[in-house]
């Protein structure tokens, strides 16, 4: 077991929270909890109950509401990602609320919006916690930084800018504030990613980007109807319009279900070779992580690694059509000849799915030597050569010697394996450490 | 195919929709350009209903097309609902009969007829709406909603119920989903009311802003529907490579899942379940790999210690599909699927109703599956000889109820007969003797 080379998709293991606790994470709780105090501090002096309208409170309290509620419903997506898109609808709505009908122009500083928002995170993250479920705080900090830009930018522009101007103005401004409290969510995400699994930061913001558009695009899209039609229906529309929240939300939520369920099979089921003693216990899984790893090191993007942690897996399937077991399942030990012939078979077995055709190419080109093959292999495909050779000698071993033995021979034969993905895998066979001490 | 009793159905839910437009008026209203608005509202009913989603089987497709008609409700009244709805007879899907055209149209239609008249009994004012209007507004609003949503199930489960025999609904497994379905129907419902609320303000632009979010949900639920056909194609692919070791099972996992989910059906199991059962027939007998080859292929009685390692097989199974995130029931499925009712069986000597159900189902079906097929020692059993092998079973090996579920399935669904093997001349790899079946038990050695 390797605790903290496991990569992307796999649940890290649990570790003491102060252990997670890096640069990035450190810096946008930092951001969070500085804010938060601020809104805090400004809302007891400033607000006094008899200072404002009852529909003044009622809307922070609607919406405090509404948002604790979204908080509770949070959504797991795919990548061991979690968001709370009725929570941001929420928060993002009351920042961006103008006018509410019998009432006018809705004066909640940026402020309040922050110490409404806050509040509310908190209490829906109560019963999470309550549950014995992570509590989310850096879920919550990301959401209440990105929700307090938007703030900060458009409350000072209320209400005077909007008076007796064409609803298409506010409507552009609304838009282009809630892609921007969208990217600084997916900032905020994509800095702790970076940090939690070791891949590059740029390739982590695209990968958030193309993961979470659709998500954004129901949020913003949410958020633009629920302050303008606010300005119809009043604080009612809050309990309208969580229906059709509420269904979307639903539909996420069994996407990411079934992701996670398909991976956990092949997962499962990659293990048969080693159940039928075909393999080591352990190598499949063992290969896939370091092949992950290695991936994400050399800046593979997340559609690419998720086709690589299958590849790995099931790299060794096509054992299955042998007669007889290799001695030790060690697949380095074997000749070329029959190092091509497990890869072909394997590949077969993964064309049949007729979904996984880029996987089984990853599997087949296994055996190909990385110089002087025409065409050249893939990259997936030298990294899962590279990774099952190492763990072929290794095994589950993290003893340090062994490991570089094993890497100096991988060194030592260029034309079998690619030089800069024996690098990175000898900076993650570096960090390999024991997951539990 | 349209049954003649459904095409009749048919044409009385078109006649009625006929009729009762005809004598209806068109309610007066304050929206200004009401011909616009009515063809916006058109469009926007035109374009739902065209980008149908499938919901959870390959049967129930689900659309937020409602949202329209009740747009039109508030801001037009009944008529114009009924004019929304009938749009749906254009629909953009091609592969649709003209009969289900006629049938959509109408019964959209009557649906939007009806809960403009639930709206305009309650007292909602039909315009566009003003803050004033609005507690009056929600509550008329609301039972129209459920009304639209209400007659829509109804008429369509007339036609399913004509159309396809009064099984239907359960066959599909449509039953478990109804309460989900409903609650997408009533959630996306509400988009109507906010439809007409935004129109004060943005006019018909609302309705552009409103598909947002609509197609967002869609891309997700198609990416789901994608997502479980890819998973179903894998299960297969890896399914098919564990048996690549013998000729003879070849497809038997496949058939044992299939089995299963006609005796799941026949006795009425959640679609949950259902689903949980096909995983868990596919995969019952994985563990085989764990049982050495040499076991396996032995012609002769079997020493205590092979017996031993065969029984061991429902463990191994267990053992790699643990981490799965089934349902505990597919677990137990599979590692009770050789208990025997009289407490005979292994590898725990479970008996009767201690045995999960799962594994009285995936026993029949397998010990069928077994004696259905070629064996490299013996011809395939006929189904009626099979058949009888199971009743003779029944009591002391399987659970009779199941026996009798499965022998009702198999005079509805046709069983998919294994394709007689014929082993190809090369072919070494053959199971000798076959731990699955009843009839010829395996022969251990007793000291």
């Amino acid at each position: 077991m390797t605790g903290s080379t496991v990569a992307g998709h796999q649940a890290p293991d649990r570790i003491a929270y102060w252990q997670a606790v890096d640069s990035g994470r450190l810096l946008l709780m930092a951001t969070a909890v500085t804010l938060v105090t601020a809104a805090f501090a400004v809302t007891a002096v400033e607000a006094r109950p008899s200072a404002h309208h009852p529909i003044y409170w009622a809307a922070a309290l609607a919406f405090g509401g509404f948002i604790a509620f979204g908080e509770l419903l949070r959504l797991a997506l795919p990548g061991g990602r979690e968001a709370a898109p009725i929570a941001m609808v929420g928060a993002m709505s009351y920042a961006l609320l103008v006018r509410l009908p019998k009432y006018g122009d809705t004066r909640q500083s940026a402020m309040l919006v922050i110490a409404v928002a806050a509040v509310g995170m908190a209490v829906g993250a109560l019963p999470h916690i309550a549950a014995g479920r992570p509590a989310g705080i850096t879920g919550i900090c990301s959401r209440i930084v990105a929700v307090a830009c938007v703030a900060f930018i458009f409350r000072p522009l209320v209400p005077k800018e909007f008076h007796d101007r064409p609803w298409e103005l506010a409507f552009s401004i609304m838009a282009l504030l809630v892609g921007l409290g969208w990217l600084v969510d997916a900032l905020a995400g994509a800095l702790i990613r970076a940090d939690d699994v070791g891949a590059k930061f740029s390739v982590a913001m695209l990968d958030e980007i193309r993961l979470q558009w659709p998500l954004g695009l129901a949020v913003g899209a949410s958020v633009i109807i629920t302050v303008f039609s606010a300005d119809a229906v009043g604080l009612l529309v809050l309990a309208v319009f969580i229906g059709p929240l509420l269904v979307t939300q639903i539909a996420f939520r069994r996407y990411a279900g079934i992701r996670a369920t398909y991976l956990q099979t092949v997962r499962s089921l990659a293990r048969v070779t080693e159940v039928a003693g075909y393999v080591e216990a352990g190598h499949s899984r063992r290969v896939s992580r370091l092949a992950v790893a290695v991936g994400r090191g050399l800046g593979m993007p997340e559609p690419d690694l998720l086709a690589l942690e299958y590849a790995a897996l099931m790299h060794d399937i096509g054992q299955l059509s042998l007669r007889d077991p290799i001695p030790g399942g060690a697949t380095v030990l074997v000749s070329a000849a029959d190092q091509d012939r497990i890869a072909e078979l394997g590949a077969d077995v993964i064309r049949v799915a007729g979904v996984l055709d880029h996987v089984a190419d990853l599997v087949r080109c296994q055996s190909w030597p990385a110089l002087g093959h025409d065409p050249p292999p893939p990259l997936g495909s030298m990294i899962i050569r590279a990774a099952n050779a190492f763990d072929d000698m290794v095994g589950g071993s993290i003893d340090r010697d062994k490991s570089a033995a094993a890497l100096e021979r991988l060194r030592l034969d260029p034309n079998q394996y690619e030089g800069g993905v024996v690098e990175a895998l000898a900076e993650v066979a570096g960090r390999r450490v024991p997951s539990r001490l | 195919m349209v049954s003649r009793a459904a095409w009749l159905y048919i044409v009385v839910v078109v006649a009625i929709t006929g009729v009762l437009v005809a004598t209806s008026r068109p309610t007066s209203t304050h929206v200004p350009h009401p011909i616009i608005v009515l063809i916006v509202l058109q469009l926007l009913f035109l374009v739902c209903d065209s980008a149908k989603t499938p919901l959870t089987s390959r049967q129930t497709k689900w659309s937020p097309s409602s949202a329209a008609t009740l747009a039109a409700v508030i801001l037009l009244g009944p008529m114009a609902a009924a004019f929304v709805g009938a749009v749906s007879v254009l629909s953009l899907r091609r592969q649709l009969l003209i009969a289900e055209r006629l049938f959509n149209g109408a019964m959209y239609a009557l649906c939007g007829l009806a809960a403009g008249a639930a709206y305009v009994k309650l007292k909602g004012p039909v315009k566009v709406p003003e803050f004033g209007d609005f507690p009056k507004i929600a509550v008329a609003f609301a039972v129209a909603a459920t009304v639209h949503v209400v007659a829509n199930h109804t008429l369509i489960w007339g036609v399913y119920r004509l159309n396809r025999g009064s099984g239907m609904l359960r066959r599909e497994g449509l039953e478990s989903s109804l309460p989900l379905l409903l609650a997408s129907d009533l959630g996306y419902a509400c988009l109507g009311l906010v439809i007409a609320a935004l129109w004060m303000i943005m006019g018909p632009f609302s309705a552009v802003l409103v598909l947002v979010p609509l197609f967002v949900a869609r891309w997700a639920m198609g990416q789901f529907a994608e997502q479980q056909r890819a998973y179903a194609a894998t299960m297969n692919a890896l399914c098919q490579a564990v048996e690549t070791k013998d000729y003879y099972t070849r497809g038997h996992g496949d058939r044992v899942s299939r089995g299963a989910v006609m005796i799941a059906r026949q006795i009425a199991m959640s679609s949950d379940r259902t689903d949980a059962i096909r995983f868990a027939g596919m995969l019952h007998d994985v563990g085989k790999l764990g049982v050495p080859t040499q076991v396996l292929q032995k012609t002769g009685p079997l020493t205590e210690d092979e017996y031993a390692a065969i029984q061991l097989h429902p463990m191994r199974g267990l053992e790699i599909v643990r981490e799965i995130g089934f349902l505990y029931e597919a677990l137990n499925g599979i590692m009770h699927h050789h208990e025997r009712i009289d407490g005979r069986g292994y590898p725990m000597g479970l008996a009767g109703h201690e045995i999960p159900e799962f594994a009285r189902v995936i026993a029949v079906a397998d010990a069928f599956d077994s004696m259905t097929s070629t064996r490299s020692y013996r011809e395939a059993k006929s189904i009626p000889m099979a058949i009888d092998e199971l009743r003779r079973g029944a009591g002391t090996q399987f659970d009779p109820l199941i026996v009798e579920a499965f022998i009702k399935a198999l005079d509805v669904e046709e069983w998919p007969l294994s394709a007689p093997a014929r082993a190809p001349a090369d072919l070494t790899i053959v199971t000798v003797q076959d731990h699955d079946d009843p009839t010829a038990p395996l022969q251990v050695v007793i000291p």
